[in-house]
């Protein structure tokens, strides 16, 4: 418990304090070999697919580029290892689509160094080069939100970024490869933070870590460099200190206006492994073919930090790290946003920063009783958007999708799940969330 | 190995319904066993009766209503004790009967159960007895009388349908100096009679079953409100009102209007701020309505009390801002994030 009239960490108002599970943050990051079979979806991005430039029987190399960017709002797909060929046509994805992809057979015993890349020095390149550069890496936002970095990274002329923010608050449970990236790339993170700041034009960076990774802190203050352009903040602990507007507001005390972006006030936000692997792979001239993610849960032997390839079956990767026979649940990304998986066929692709098994015990044996809302309010305690989710969740019962949405601000829910975590009655708030926002956009579509 | 599909959070805390209303019944229970401690069997036999009259009626109409039982939820018992403690120690156990299924029939099945109410279902089993049987509700008997472990007051095993049996031969053997069978407030109002602090403190006045030891009630409520069972704002809010007008009226004219610490610890304003008035289901979920729903209970309480023809006026308080409530919450929606003028910090 903190004393009151110390100074405290920078936050946001409401949220929740979660069992966080952090203990993956001590171990240092490891190498996962190849799997037999890579599956690389075309699309791991927001944006247009891209598009594929090798055929099946084709032999590739670690770094050569598999399927070229369709425009601007797109990324090129580099081989993760080097194969064959074996198939191009529709894979199951993480969402439970069917997505085209190619599988590569590994050659065995293949090494681990990126065979094709073009080094460059990055101080001689202008802008406009930078975000070419940028682009041909194929790096998207690492933190879950697989948005192009180039896009993100591309400023509008009229648009004015006074602050780049980055985020290493890494809010979720259990997810800890953020905070070994600070710890252990963290020269890649400074290079990545001056490239975003020389391409977005931001004069100042402010780096955000909560405070339950101290040694990411001091490692970080200790690398930052003596102009004082770039600093860093520790965060309160606290969920959803990672989130856009929060993290916004807890570092600068800005709320993004609601349904605007954050460059509206002048912010730009980036996720510290993106900013890491910009650092590391524009310099050396070579596409992102690896990430470090979390794989962790009660349904894991050896919980860890690990640098898997891209494409690599999840099967494949929670076998290495031994999963154990009644885990049940497999959810990509954290336990508070991220989503459970059909099939242990689907690949990591770079928008997974963890993988967790939970089994049956951890899961709850049986599902919790609901009861009607009792009305206790606490919902409205911890929303960090400060909205209704008890009216909501009301409406919800009674179908009321368009009161819902024109009334109680349904739309500015960004789904982050402290109202169902708090719910004495088990109402599951988020999932009726996302029915009344998907029945609203198709019935604005029809 | 099969996949278990399910939506987000992942993660979910140990709040639970059962757990809140677990933890209420056991914040009543010293109350509940002061006032035995009080009262004597008449009060465990009123305590008793009602509980069981609550958990009786919601399990008959669970089974009419063809739904599995709610008892495990604890709500209909929190509504038993509470609607004993309200009710003065002497009175009638079968009036106890009709005022329990009144409850949990009327103030709870009949909206739809638990979280659907409108008032406290407690309120309105006592609001229900107090119209139909005026004289009993208002016959008080002295605590801390020696035969109450031997004997049952005698008005408590009226037959049912009949007049309450005559109390005063039991007072008077009770042998307490000066008990009048009015209530602080009642003694005020008809007399100008300023009950001691410390007696009202400790419950040592006469009153209903659980409604005289303010520290206890304190403290209980405390317990909740520490381990966030209780929302603490809904009792500051009311409690503050009602010692602001209390003492705004006390101070403008110190003969007609009685001193503050005789409203605050007087006729269940305590335990209708601490364990009513904080009823989750009844009461706002907004973070100003619950400050307004507060300090409507409070004002009201006393406006009744000085201007009405009642000396207490808690119950009406609070089923009046039961009523505010949907009200008040439309009326006091949280300001969205984002929408606030720019430029404020920083």
């Amino acid at each position: 418990m903190r004393l009151p009239f110390v100074k405290r960490a920078a936050t946001f108002a409401h949220g929740i304090h979660p069992a966080y599970h952090k203990e993956t943050g001590s171990l240092p990051i490891r190498r996962l070999p190849f799997a037999p079979r890579l599956i690389v979806p075309l699309s791991q991005h927001i944006g247009k697919a891209a598009v594929c430039c090798v055929s099946v029987g084709q032999e590739v190399l670690r770094g050569q580029v598999i399927a070229t960017a369709d425009g601007f709002v797109s990324l090129p797909v580099h081989a993760p290892a080097t194969g064959v060929v074996e198939a191009i046509g529709l894979m199951p994805a993480a969402n439970g689509k069917m997505v085209d992809s190619v599988t590569i057979r590994v050659y065995e015993a293949d090494g681990q160094q990126i065979l094709v890349s073009e080094p460059r020095d990055i101080d001689a390149l202008d802008k406009k080069q930078l975000l070419a550069a940028i682009q041909q890496t194929g790096i998207s936002g690492l933190g879950g939100a697989t948005f192009p970095a180039h896009v993100k990274l591309s400023v509008p002329p009229d648009v004015v970024i006074d602050t780049m923010v980055v985020n290493g608050a890494e809010c979720e449970p259990f997810l800890t490869c953020d905070h070994r990236i600070m710890v252990e790339r963290t020269q890649d993170l400074l290079r990545g933070i001056r490239i975003a700041m020389k391409v977005s034009g931001a004069p100042r960076t402010v780096i955000g870590v909560e405070d339950n990774k101290p040694d990411a802190i001091a490692a970080i203050r200790a690398a930052l460099p003596a102009d004082g352009s770039i600093t860093v903040q520790a965060l309160e602990t606290k969920y959803p200190q990672g989130a856009e507007d929060t993290i916004i507001y807890a570092l600068l005390g800005r709320e993004i206006p609601a349904g605007q972006r954050p460059a509206s006030i002048g912010v730009l936000v980036n996720n510290v492994m993106t900013l890491a692997y910009l650092g590391r792979l524009l310099p050396a001239g070579e596409g992102i073919v690896e990430r470090v993610l979390t794989v962790a849960g009660p349904g894991v032997q050896k919980p860890g930090n690990y640098i898997v390839p891209i494409g690599t079956p999840l099967r494949f990767l929670l076998e290495q790290v031994g999963a154990r026979s009644n885990a049940s649940e497999v959810i990509l990304g954290g336990p508070m946003m991220g989503m459970t998986i059909s099939s242990l066929d689907v690949p990591v692709t770079k928008g997974t920063s963890g993988v967790l098994a939970f089994g049956k015990a951890q899961v709850a044996e049986e599902t919790p009783r609901v009861y009607p809302c009792i009305k206790c309010g606490e919902c409205l305690n911890v929303c960090p958007k400060f909205l209704n989710p008890s009216q909501l969740g009301l409406l919800a019962a009674k179908r009321e999708y368009a009161v819902m949405a024109e009334s109680f601000n349904l739309d500015r829910c960004f789904e982050c799940g402290c109202c169902s975590y708090v719910c004495p009655s088990h109402i599951p708030l988020v999932q009726q969330f996302r029915i009344a926002k998907a029945v609203n956009r198709e019935r604005a579509a029809a | 190995m099969s996949m278990e599909l399910r939506t987000s959070p992942h993660q979910i805390s140990d709040r639970s319904v059962e757990r809140i209303m677990l933890h209420v019944v056991l914040a009543l229970l010293p109350i509940s066993a002061f006032s035995v401690w009080q009262y004597g069997l008449s009060a465990l036999a009123l305590l008793f009766t009602v509980t069981a009259t609550c958990l009786f009626t919601e399990r008959l109409l669970n089974r009419a209503a063809g739904q599995a039982s709610t008892l495990n939820d604890w709500s209909a018992t929190i509504t038993g004790i509470l609607l004993a403690l309200t009710l003065p120690p002497a009175f009638p156990l079968w009036m106890g009967v009709v005022a329990g299924f009144v409850a949990i029939a009327i103030g709870k099945a009949l909206f739809g159960g638990l979280g659907h109410n409108v008032f406290n279902p407690a309120l309105i089993g006592r609001a229900f007895v107090q119209a139909a049987f005026p004289v009993a509700i208002t016959t008080w008997v002295p605590p801390f009388a020696p035969q109450r472990f031997t004997e049952f007051i005698p008005s408590t095993l009226t037959l049912p349908f009949m007049l309450p049996n005559d109390v005063s031969a039991w007072i008077a053997s009770a042998s307490v100096d000066g008990f009048t069978g009015a209530t602080p407030l009642a003694r005020w109002k008809f007399e100008h009679f300023v009950y001691p602090l410390q007696d009202m403190l400790t419950g040592s006045a006469g009153a209903s079953s659980g409604e005289t030891s303010a520290v206890l009630i304190l403290l209980c409520g405390l317990y909740l409100a520490v381990r966030k069972f209780m929302d603490w704002r809904i009792p500051v809010a009311v409690i503050g009102s009602a010692a602001l007008v209390a003492w705004s009226f006390h101070y403008y004219d110190a003969i007609a209007f009685p001193p503050v610490h005789l409203v605050l610890l007087s006729g269940g304003l305590m335990l209708g701020a601490l364990f009513m008035a904080t009823d989750m289901a009844t009461s706002p979920v907004t973070p100003l309505g619950v400050w307004i729903y507060g300090a409507v209970i409070g004002v009201v309480t006393v406006m009744i009390r000085y201007f009405g023809g009642l000396t207490e006026g808690v119950m009406y308080a609070i089923l009046l801002g039961n009523a505010l409530t949907p009200f008040i919450d439309q009326y006091t929606q949280p300001r969205v994030f984002g929408t606030r003028q720019q430029g404020a910090k920083k």
